[in-house]
């Protein structure tokens, strides 16, 4: 290893110096990239080679590197530039690379974070979080190897995630002989697999990792080779961003009410940019308003543009939540319930259609399932495959279908307006990642309907706060007493109120659904839209339904904004319902007559979290309405 | 922030902003590790501005192992007084009984009982659902690996072969109940990012980061500052006045301080850009073997 030649300054710097350090400092622009490929084609060994090159490892670093060798940890005796950035000490004991490792440094043209992700299949998720968030990417490829499936399964993924401009670095070339050929059978390779791809920029650099050829220093070993050293291209590719250019986006993230005198949104524009004295328009609902103030602490800005966290207060008073964007009232972004997305898939558990996933896009939360996988895509020959499920590490083009109008530009156009994740309603895990395609059908560019008599209108007329109260518990635990009786109550005071009893549902709305485990979830779903109708209509509706799993009771949460719903959990121990018995299902149960049955041979899921415990073992229907009323009451909906 | 052109640092500035707004978005119960050191100052300056005109909506909690800074206590003090925040304070009060100290226990079993144990106390007592830390992505191999929105176990723990993919700034932030999330707003920036902001905002500081002469011992090529009496001096072992400052701040009995000049804002980031050594490298715990970090943060520290 070359030894480190440094020009030390004198120690401390004047003010003025130092201002125009951070003047130049200031002035750099920046470059998010990565380097993927496959598993021990020596990205983590190039990374470590820039850095160490860079004289960008501290020397207690390179000690710590130094001892690794003597313990053998190292490769062969010497030192392992990889162990620069495999941090997790399974990766140093693999010597493989598990998850991405984040790396900050600048040269004096560019600042740089570069992502070392993950090469082995296994971790392709990681990968793809590295690649995220970037502009540019290093593909690397063994020179004894050339183009392998996992080579072509992370230039699918680049692809996918939208990166324009690739370097694929052709390593190890100490180990061909530095043979022009070989460069050039593999370049050519390469150029055939991505001829159909939308890169806009390929270039192909032979270079040596672990000896450092044409990283930062021009290779002497391959002078048939005359294009930049790896470096030169990092500090000059240009991947400059239109995002200001483009129209206004901001969406909602929070709303600021520090008392009844602020009222603020607040929020990272994703697009264009905005001043005080614009028109923009609300969506999903479609109203107009215009920009009052943009706030900062730093006091108001007279303009504000893409990629600023700022809080923007509005002339009109109208409902705005999380979620909502305001975007350019010319040149607004979609709305749809229907979209088209390439998803890649990142769990073990494999996607399957129908089943509802959580869907997070920017700041919107929304359930959302795969209702047709169109195909999937083999990485190998990029054909289109026909195909029912998607494995881990699968990519798929698919129709999905929302429980809400999504709000969302392309993918293409906006990575934060078009980019979305799926989680596991069960698990939590992040499952899936999507890109949208566009949107289908009816609901693209008609938003829906802004109604000028809406829900807090027709609550106001009722003097009520609208809300769903879910009752949740065992069968027989005086779900349905209590919530009868707390209507009558409401009623004879005047409140306006609408009771949605499960078995009586299961007459009429849902009689068509019987007891297999999507028809459960189709029931309640059913009565949660439902129940969200009435609740806009203004009206306190309570909902009687055993609803056992905690997945289901969130699915129904997550359709009503917040404060609107309460869970309300029915406690009654299991021995004192089966006790009870009031319509002998126990009984049934207990002698195999009925199968499934809550509490018998299928779990109740208690609540986590719930608003209200009722204790309906201990106290009678009476004491627990009043515990109800007062209960409302304090939370203002009475 | 004053100088317009400083576009890197205002971005880095408006993804933190993002990241703390998304907190209070999603959970219900989030506290803010305040640790007095220079990328609390900075997180926490974060904070005010992510929520302005109102307040931070959560409470700062120190975790006191009882062996900070003096000048770190009064420090802190002061700023929650100026900005008027709330601040809880949690000592493990069993560790103080069995009066656990890093002399007579060793730094593993110090730092285990008296940050590890009590962060985990504190934590549980009050059901916080997010803690957000003012750890840096270039401090160390491990926390380079680590996620913005950092998932931990009902235990606490972190298993970083497990973690949740993360991708754009779509942060999934579900947890059941005892589960829960740390969370990093300051990932990716830089000792130098942080310093060059302190100095382009005018963020107070710990004074103990400039320069000035202070008492200190000599230990295994590490300054430690004699703070208070409770040091235990060797035989013949006599404090010091050295010119000194701190890189890094925490327990003092295992921070240890760099001999310099630099006794403004200019001269340590002078002193910054010449440096050769990392910034972990006067903190006594991390050295005590490879590995140690990640081992840690599996069993739930910061
Ligand atoms: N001869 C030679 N060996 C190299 C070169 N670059 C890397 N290697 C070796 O290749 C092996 C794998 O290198 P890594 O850098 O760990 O590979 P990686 O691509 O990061 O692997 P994963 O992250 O696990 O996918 C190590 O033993 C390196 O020393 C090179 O240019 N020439
Ligand atoms: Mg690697």
């Amino acid at each position: 290893m070359p030894k480190l030649t440094l020009v030390q300054p004198e120690s401390g710097l004047d003010s003025e110096a130092l201002e125009a350090m951070l003047a130049e400092e200031a002035n750099k622009d920046l470059l998010r990239f990565l380097t993927c490929g496959s598993v021990d084609d020596g990205k983590s060994t190039l990374i470590g080679r820039l850095l160490y090159d860079s004289q960008l490892v501290y020397d207690d670093q390179i000690a710590a590197l130094e001892s690794d060798v003597k313990k053998g940890k190292g490769a062969s005796g010497e030192v392992d530039l990889a162990m620069l950035v495999d941090g997790l000490q399974a990766e140093r004991e693999q010597g493989i690379t598990i998850d991405v490792a984040y790396r900050y440094f600048a040269s004096p043209k560019r600042k740089f974070i570069v992502a070392d992700t993950p090469g082995h299949e296994q971790y392709t998720r990681n990968m793809a979080t590295g690649a995220s968030n970037c502009d540019f990417a290093i593909l690397l490829v063994d020179a004894r190897k050339g183009v392998l499936t996992q080579t072509r399964r992370h230039c699918c993924i680049l692809n996918l995630l939208g990166i324009k401009k690739i370097a694929l670095a052709v390593n190890k070339m100490d180990l061909v002989n530095f043979s022009s050929d070989r460069f050039d059978e593999i370049v050519s390779d390469f150029e055939k697999f991505t001829k159909t791809l939308s890169f806009e920029e390929i270039v192909a650099i032979p270079v040596a990792a672990a000896t450092g050829d044409n990283i930062l220093n021009p290779s002497s070993h391959m002078r048939w080779y005359h294009g930049p050293t790896l470096m030169v291209h990092l500090e000059t590719v240009d991947v400059a961003s239109d995002r200001t250019l483009r129209p206004f986006r901001m969406p909602v993230q929070w709303v600021n009410r520090p008392d009844s005198d602020f009222r603020g949104f607040a929020g990272t524009i994703s697009g264009g940019e905005l001043r005080p004295g614009d028109e923009v328009i609300v969506l999903p609902a479609g109203k107009r308003t215009t920009i009052n103030r943009i706030v900062t602490y730093d006091g108001e800005l007279d303009v504000a543009c893409a990629g600023d966290a700022v809080t923007l207060t509005l002339a009109d008073e109208i409902d705005i939540s999380r979620g909502d964007v305001l975007a350019a009232p010319d040149a607004e972004a979609e709305v749809s319930d229907q979209i088209a997305a390439n998803v890649i898939w990142m769990d073990q558990n494999p996607m399957l259609p129908g089943r509802d996933y959580i869907l997070k896009l920017g700041n919107q939360t929304a359930t959302a399932s795969i209702s047709t996988l169109k195909y999937k895509l083999n990485v190998d020959n990029l054909e289109h495959q026909a195909g029912t499920t998607l494995e881990l590490n699968e990519v798929g083009y698919c129709n999905l279908s929302i429980s809400r109008a999504l709000v969302f530009d392309p993918y293409a156009r906006d990575r934060d307006m078009g980019g979305f994740i799926l989680i596991d309603r069960l698990t939590n895990a992040t499952v899936g990642a999507g890109m949208i395609e566009f949107g289908l059908r009816r609901a693209t560019n008609i938003h829906w309907q802004a109604l000028d008599i809406d829900k807090s209108v027709r609550a106001q007329m009722k003097a009520q706060k609208p809300c769903a109260l879910w009752f949740t518990g065992l069968s027989g635990s005086g779900k349905s007493t209590v919530a009868s009786l707390l209507e009558k109550q409401l009623h004879a005071r005047g409140q306006h109120t609408y009771l949605l009893d499960g078995d009586n549902v299961r007459h009429g709305l849902n009689k068509d659904l019987g007891f297999t485990d999507a028809d459960r979830v189709e029931n309640i779903r059913r009565v949660a839209e439902t129940a969200k109708l009435f609740v806009d209509a203004g009206l306190i509706v309570m909902v009687s339904f055993i609803s056992p799993f905690r997945s289901e009771r969130r699915m129904a949460r997550d359709l009503f904004q917040e404060n609107e719903f309460l869970e309300v959990f029915v406690d009654a121990p299991l021995e004192v319902c089966e006790q009870r018995d009031p319509k002998g299902l126990y009984k049934k149960a207990r002698a195999g007559e009925i199968k499934n049955f809550t509490g018998i041979d299928s779990a109740y899921e208690q609540p986590e979290r719930a608003d209200l415990r009722l204790e309906a073992g201990k106290r009678t229907p009476d004491e627990l309405v009043s515990e109800l009323i007062s209960s409302l009451e304090k939370r203002g909906f009475i | 922030m004053k100088t317009t052109a400083s576009s890197y640092l205002r971005q880095l500035e408006a993804e933190s902003i993002h990241i703390l707004r998304e907190v209070v978005a999603e959970f219900t119960n989030p506290v803010m590790l305040y640790s007095i050191g220079k990328d609390s100052a900075v997180m926490l300056h974060l904070a005010m501005k992510a929520f302005h005109p109102a307040k931070p909506p959560f409470p700062l909690l120190h975790v006191d192992t009882t062996w900070k800074f003096r000048e770190m206590i009064t420090f802190r003090d002061e700023t929650v007084k100026r900005l008027g925040l709330d601040l809880m304070v949690h000592v493990n009060e069993e560790g103080v009984r069995e009066k656990i100290s890093p002399f007579t226990h060793g730094s593993a079993l110090y730092t285990d009982v008296m940050k590890t144990q009590a962060l985990k106390q504190a934590l549980d007592a009050h059901g916080f659902d997010a803690a957000f830390g003012g750890a840096r992505r270039d401090e160390e191999g491990s926390r380079a690996k680590e996620r913005v929105f950092s998932f931990r176990s009902e235990a606490h723990g972190w298993d970083p072969k497990n973690q949740r993919p993360e991708l754009w700034h779509n942060y999934n932030t579900r947890v059941r109940k005892g589960e829960s999330i740390r969370v990093f707003p300051l990932s990716n920036w830089t000792e130098l990012d942080i310093w060059s902001y302190i100095h382009l905002e005018e963020i107070p500081i710990v004074p103990l980061y400039f320069a000035a002469t202070r008492p200190v011992v000599e230990r295994d090529g590490v300054l430690i500052m004699v703070d208070d009496e409770r040091l235990p001096l060797d035989k013949g072992e006599k404090p010091e006045m050295r010119q000194v400052r701190f890189r890094t701040l925490g327990c003092y009995p295992l921070t240890g301080a760099i001999d310099s000049e630099a006794n403004s804002l200019p001269g340590i980031i002078g002193e910054l850009m010449a440096t050769r050594l990392s910034e972990r490298q006067g903190r006594v715990i991390d050295r005590d073997q490879a590995g140690s970090m990640e081992r840690k943060k599996q069993e739930g520290y910061f």
